[in-house]
């Protein structure tokens, strides 16, 4: 009779497929790391792509206003493409790699960040502005002590928007092969261990994210702060 | 572009398992029923919700949170576990799970449209109902849904364009619909082939998005105001 040892030697959670599995954590540590940063790269690096576009393209809507429903127009069709489709249409002038994803994504972030920022300028009220050029602001002074902060609510909450749908975006991203964390939930859709992992990390970059943007609001803006409950008590 | 055009042309595309028709229909058949499962839970809920005005940060945020879901990971998850990677009769492979994430996607808009259309009709309007002697039922079906049906029109486009979109996703996953035609480009390296199956679904999608525009125009009990 055949001595029975194959069983002691191969049988681990890896092998038996669990969802839950130390060793998959232990012996992948280094790839699962890997893909936390190029996810977060990816992430990063489009928002701030898209942000650099959005900013003139929102203040060249404001200062003429035949060409606000052209860009707004033109950046919300953008946003109708599927991700997957937007990244095909690319390949052709952009090529079958990062320069692709980074573009696509970027031109998400971009439509998300257009509208907050008109919608954050257009929330400015109208008597504020007047009373601003009645002390004596000119132009660029009033854009940045004055509209720019009392923007900043509308426009951060649009950044969060868009960080957090890049960060799901980014997955589909593995189609070029550079997606980050969608990498290795794609690689094997059978390999439990690997697509849990791949999935909660991919929720908890988005969350912490999230949470950032939140902070770094709150430092941008303490006057909301402290006029929030102020306002509840004039409610009451 | 000469090769997409050839794409277009070639017969071998518009046959069998994974031509053209075959996957179109799929892709139409998930996306109006993922629509329809999604209606069926939505609706009544937000509704509820709007009539009453109560629960809005739900109501609002869930479109944030939807869009923060990765459906890549959603659509892997549901076919390794809950609902497998099996044939489902005309929805194809992986058929139950690409039905459910496209439905929890359809959700959002069309929860925080309703609701909004809802909470927006003029406060004053609905009063004036109720004090005519309307019941609620009344209030909401005859005063309330008429003057946010363009709105919740406008909420039902985006649920069902950005599904029709979404649906590219299942074949990443091994899963049915028009996405397969993208996907095998890109295994295949033929470009031509990626974009063409990228145009057949913008194509589809902006023909949606006008004839929902037609129906939202359909629906507005506003009379046209003419100069």
């Amino acid at each position: 009779m055949v001595p029975q040892i194959a069983p002691t030697f191969l049988d681990n959670c890896l092998t038996r497929n669990e969802w839950i599995c130390g060793r998959y954590y232990s012996t992948r540590s280094e790839e699962l790391r890997a893909a936390v940063i190029q996810h977060l790269g990816i992430v990063l690096a489009s928002v701030a792509l898209g942000l650099l576009v959005a900013v003139p393209l929102a203040l060249l809507a404001r200062r003429y206003r035949r060409l606000e429903g052209i860009i707004v127009g033109t950046t919300t069709a953008i946003y109708t493409i599927p991700s997957l489709a937007l990244f095909s249409l690319l390949v052709p002038f952009t090529g079958l790699g990062p320069r692709t994803v980074l573009i696509g994504l970027g031109l998400y972030s971009l439509t998300i960040l257009v509208r907050a920022i008109l919608d954050g300028l257009a929330s400015v009220p109208a008597d504020v502005r007047e009373s601003a050029l009645g002390v004596g602001y000119g132009a660029r002074t009033l854009l940045w002590r004055v509209e720019i902060p009392l923007a900043l609510p509308a426009f951060m909450s649009g950044l969060r928007v868009a960080t957090v749908s890049a960060v799901a975006l980014t997955t589909v991203g593995s189609i070029l092969d550079y997606g980050g964390l969608g990498d290795l939930i794609l690689e094997d859709a059978t390999f439990k261990a690997q697509v849990l992992a791949g999935s909660v990390l991919c929720v908890a970059l988005a969350v912490t994210l999230d949470v950032v943007l939140v902070l770094v609001q709150r430092l941008l803006t303490p006057w909301a702060r402290s006029a929030a409950p102020r306002r509840k008590a004039v409610a009451a | 572009m000469n090769g997409v055009l050839d794409w277009f042309r070639d017969s071998e595309h518009w046959h069998g398992d994974y031509g053209v028709p075959v996957l179109l229909g799929q892709h139409f058949l998930l996306t109006v029923t993922a629509v329809l499962i999604a209606s069926a839970v939505g609706f009544p809920v937000a509704l509820w919700l709007g009539h009453r005005h109560r629960g809005g940060l739900l109501a609002i945020n869930l479109t944030n949170i939807g869009r923060a879901v990765p459906i890549v990971a959603m659509l892997s998850l549901f076919s390794l576990s809950v609902f497998g990677s099996g044939y489902l009769g005309p929805y194809g492979r992986s058929g139950l799970a690409t039905l459910v994430t496209l439905a929890l996607f359809a959700l959002p808009p069309i929860v925080t449209s309703t609701y909004t259309a809802l909470v927006e009709v003029d406060a004053d309007v609905v009063e004036a109902a109720r004090g005519m002697g309307m019941s609620e039922v009344a209030v909401l079906r005859r005063v309330e849904l008429p003057l946010a049906a363009p709105l919740i029109v406008s909420g039902l486009r985006l649920a069902v364009v950005q599904v029709w979109a979404t649906a590219t996703i299942a074949a990443l996953v091994a899963g049915p619909g028009l996405g397969n035609i993208i996907t095998r480009g890109y295994a295949n390296n033929q470009t031509a082939e990626v974009v063409a199956g990228s145009l057949i679904v913008a194509l589809v999608a902006l023909l949606m998005e006008i004839g929902f525009v037609g129906l939202q125009r359909i629906v507005d009990p506003r009379p046209v105001t003419s100069h």
